[in-house]
């Protein structure tokens, strides 16, 4: 143990996800040793994000105004919803430069063991942007893994009556891998999700 | 330094560091284990998706010490999939929830790590193969499991014979307190009067008699699926999280 404000800013920093105590000791002594004016600018980068950015009240993406970048965008195809887990998720399709069409960002998955329901995410707002019909196409893009999955599974059984477009991101073998590699789930879904070679 | 080898079923994962997790299985050996899987979130991972919840595997573990659990968390070193069950599950809402309150009751029936708890991990096993097959309603195989467990761990209900005095069944009265249904004699104050279709239901459940249980009527499966969760709380110190999420 150190001495008050020492301690302090270790358990602070211990906090954060994916630092572990000998982690937040080591970026404690790392703070204590570094210049005034880098310690100040990462104090203000820090308190500058939480005054300033808030969640876009369209899709609750990460925003500086009342709706995110993407939703300002008239560019920006209307007609088609990717929904992902988190903002990180925008941050990764935007980077495929593929995709044109608008977000949904749901800010977790269902998971009942940890507590959280249908209720404790952004589905009853998804809904709502579905309900005048004008969105064609829903592309279900939460993550690959088992709580990931069950959410899309939730998402494509209430949103069936509505008859639009439903997508799933294609799981399958990771591009520059070995085939002999891959798990047999994986595999699997590649196998399901295979296409036709149009040559 | 030693390696072990064990079947477990995956119950739980959490994020550990940047790309690591923490798995928590129920073994066949050797009862309720966490262990480290390095790397398991990159997408390249040896683990690929073997070490997601409900998988069946076969695992080896490297521990640090002469014993499997004692100096840190051992390291899971190499997985081969002996059924993977979480596709069948995940693809329907209902079995994925029914298949999590499961899994939660295993974890919370196994509070100490390392202990031996071959009839849970038993019961786990099959259940999970049940409900992967869709063969009965996923309410109907959790309750099912959920009587079963609570039968190996010693709270056996009764839906016949009378909880206290031994009176032959039926019973009409039912109290979670006394440990299933009891007499008029018997009867606390609280108990309540069940249908007797509901009390036949959970006889069946509790036997593996399917026919019994899948030719019941709705609105009985649903006052039995009541009073399951009732009697499991009452023997659980806190409840289950995933239970309210699972459908009717
Ligand atoms: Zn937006
Ligand atoms: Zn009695």
């Amino acid at each position: 143990m150190y001495e008050g404000v020492v301690q302090d800013l270790i358990d602070e920093l211990g906090r954060l996800p994916g630092v572990g105590p000998k982690s937040a000791q080591r970026i404690a002594f790392h703070i204590l040793q570094a210049d005034p004016t880098d310690v100040r600018r990462l104090a203000h980068a820090l308190t500058e994000v939480k005054a300033k950015v808030r969640f876009c009240v369209v899709c609750g993406n990460v925003a500086q105004d009342e709706r995110c970048r993407v939703c300002q965008d008239p560019r920006r195809d209307p007609a088609v919803i990717c929904v992902v887990e988190e903002s990180k998720d925008v941050v990764a399709i935007e980077r495929t430069r593929e995709f044109r069409g608008r977000y949904h960002v749901l800010g977790g998955a269902i998971s009942p063991i940890e507590g959280v329901g249908p209720d404790d995410l952004r589905i009853r707002e998804l809904l709502g942007r579905l309900a005048d019909g004008s969105v064609t196409e829903l592309i279900l893009a939460t993550d690959p893994n088992l709580e990931g999955e069950a959410t899309a599974t939730y998402l494509a059984r209430m949103v069936k009556p509505m008859g639009l477009k439903v997508t799933r991101l294609a799981s399958g073998l990771p591009v520059g891998g070995d085939l002999e590699y891959a798990d047999e789930v994986t595999l699997g879904r590649a196998f399901e999700g295979r296409r036709l070679l149009d040559v | 330094m030693s390696l072990f080898r064990d079947d477990g079923v995956v119950l739980r994962t959490q994020k550990l560091g940047e790309a690591d997790r923490i798995i928590t299985l129920l073994t066949r050996q050797h009862g309720r284990v966490r262990a480290v899987a390095r790397g398991v979130r990159r997408t390249k991972s040896k683990f690929g998706a073997r070490l997601e919840p409900f998988s069946h595997v076969d695992v080896q573990f490297f521990a640090r010490g002469s014993e499997l659990l004692g100096r840190g968390l051992p390291l899971c070193t190499q997985v081969e999939t002996i059924a993977p069950h979480g596709g069948e599950i995940v693809g329907d809402y209902q079995r994925y929830t029914a298949g999590t309150a499961m899994l939660e009751t295993a974890e919370r029936f196994t509070d100490s790590e390392g202990v031996p708890a071959v009839q849970q991990y038993l019961l786990l096993v099959g259940a999970l193969r049940t409900l992967a097959a869709g063969t009965h309603e996923p309410r109907l195989v959790l309750d099912a499991f959920l009587l079963r467990s609570l039968a190996v761990n010693g709270y056996a209900p009764s839906f016949d014979d009378c909880a206290r005095c031994g009176l032959p069944g039926p019973n009409r009265f039912f109290s979670v307190a006394s440990g299933g249904t009891v007499c008029g004699d018997c009867r606390p104050p609280g108990s309540v009067v069940p249908s007797p279709e509901s009390l036949e239901l959970l006889g069946a459940l509790l036997a593996g008699d399917w026919a019994t249980a899948d030719a019941c009527e709705p609105r009985f499966s649903r006052e039995g699926s009541g009073m399951v969760a009732a009697y499991l709380q009452w023997h659980l110190e806190r409840g289950l999280r995933s239970l309210r999420y699972v459908e009717k």
